[in-house]
């Protein structure tokens, strides 16, 4: 079975299916949200989103990395990464292909090809 | 931040939704990205990062405490890429004011977000 990709598209759609604003404004929302979430994170402050997961900041400290084509050492500046936790029902729920969520009933007869 | 004062913050930019359609907007959010990892797919969003979900073969793994052997099953795991531009304005502040951190840090506790 193919992997499909997931985007913005599809999640302001799901917005616009469940709750039921304009698409316009579910597409607005959806960016809200990320842009909510990644201001929080760049003035160094932790995202806890019970229920899927937790972003925060590392800081990482200055080190000799490599450029592995030309062998040349280069220092790496220390810098600030994100760090996404994810939560145990998030954990479960990616391990659990029997379990159909609660909110998508059909998708699991093994190999759905008739999906699309 | 946590997921209620979240919710919070995207009402006061959006005063005229109810707060719970804003809540159900963030639930809403959260729960298609889990159902698509749940289904093996992967979340890309442009600028903020990907989800993508990892594979782990089974392993005999060892009780690092009893040296004992243990049998690790196969499991999947959620993981999170983050985006350049994310990456990039995580990390521009510290490049280009280093030296104005001291300044700013007394003022950007009001940041604008709030308004």
């Amino acid at each position: 079975m193919d992997n499909q990709t997931v985007t913005r598209a599809d999640l302001a759609e799901a917005v616009y299916e469940q709750v039921g604003l304009s698409r316009n404004e579910s597409t607005d929302l959806v960016e809200a949200i990320l842009d909510e979430i990644s201001n929080t994170l760049v003035k160094g402050e932790n995202v806890k989103l019970s229920s899927f997961g937790s972003f925060s900041i590392r800081e990482k400290g200055e080190r000799i990395g490599r450029n592995p084509k030309t062998g040349v050492e280069v220092p790496i500046k220390p810098r600030k990464v994100i760090v996404f936790r994810a939560s145990h029902v998030l954990k479960d729920r990616v391990n659990s292909k029997s379990v159909a969520a609660p909110a998508e009933n059909t998708s699991f007869g093994g190999f759905s090809d008739d999906e699309l | 931040m946590t997921k209620s004062e979240l919710i919070q913050r995207l009402a006061e930019q959006s005063p005229h939704l109810y707060l719970r359609d804003v809540e159900k907007i963030v639930e809403t959010v959260f729960e298609e990205i889990t159902a698509a990892l749940s289904r093996g797919d992967r979340v890309e969003l442009r600028g903020f990062g990907a989800f993508s979900v990892k594979h782990r073969d089974a392993r005999t793994g060892r009780n690092p405490r009893t040296g004992e052997s243990v049998q690790v099953e196969a499991k999947s795991l959620p993981f999170f890429k983050t985006g350049k531009a994310l990456r990039e304005s995580l990390n521009e502040k510290k490049s280009d004011d280093y030296a104005a951190q001291s300044d700013s840090a007394g003022s950007d506790d009001g940041g604008s977000s709030y308004f």
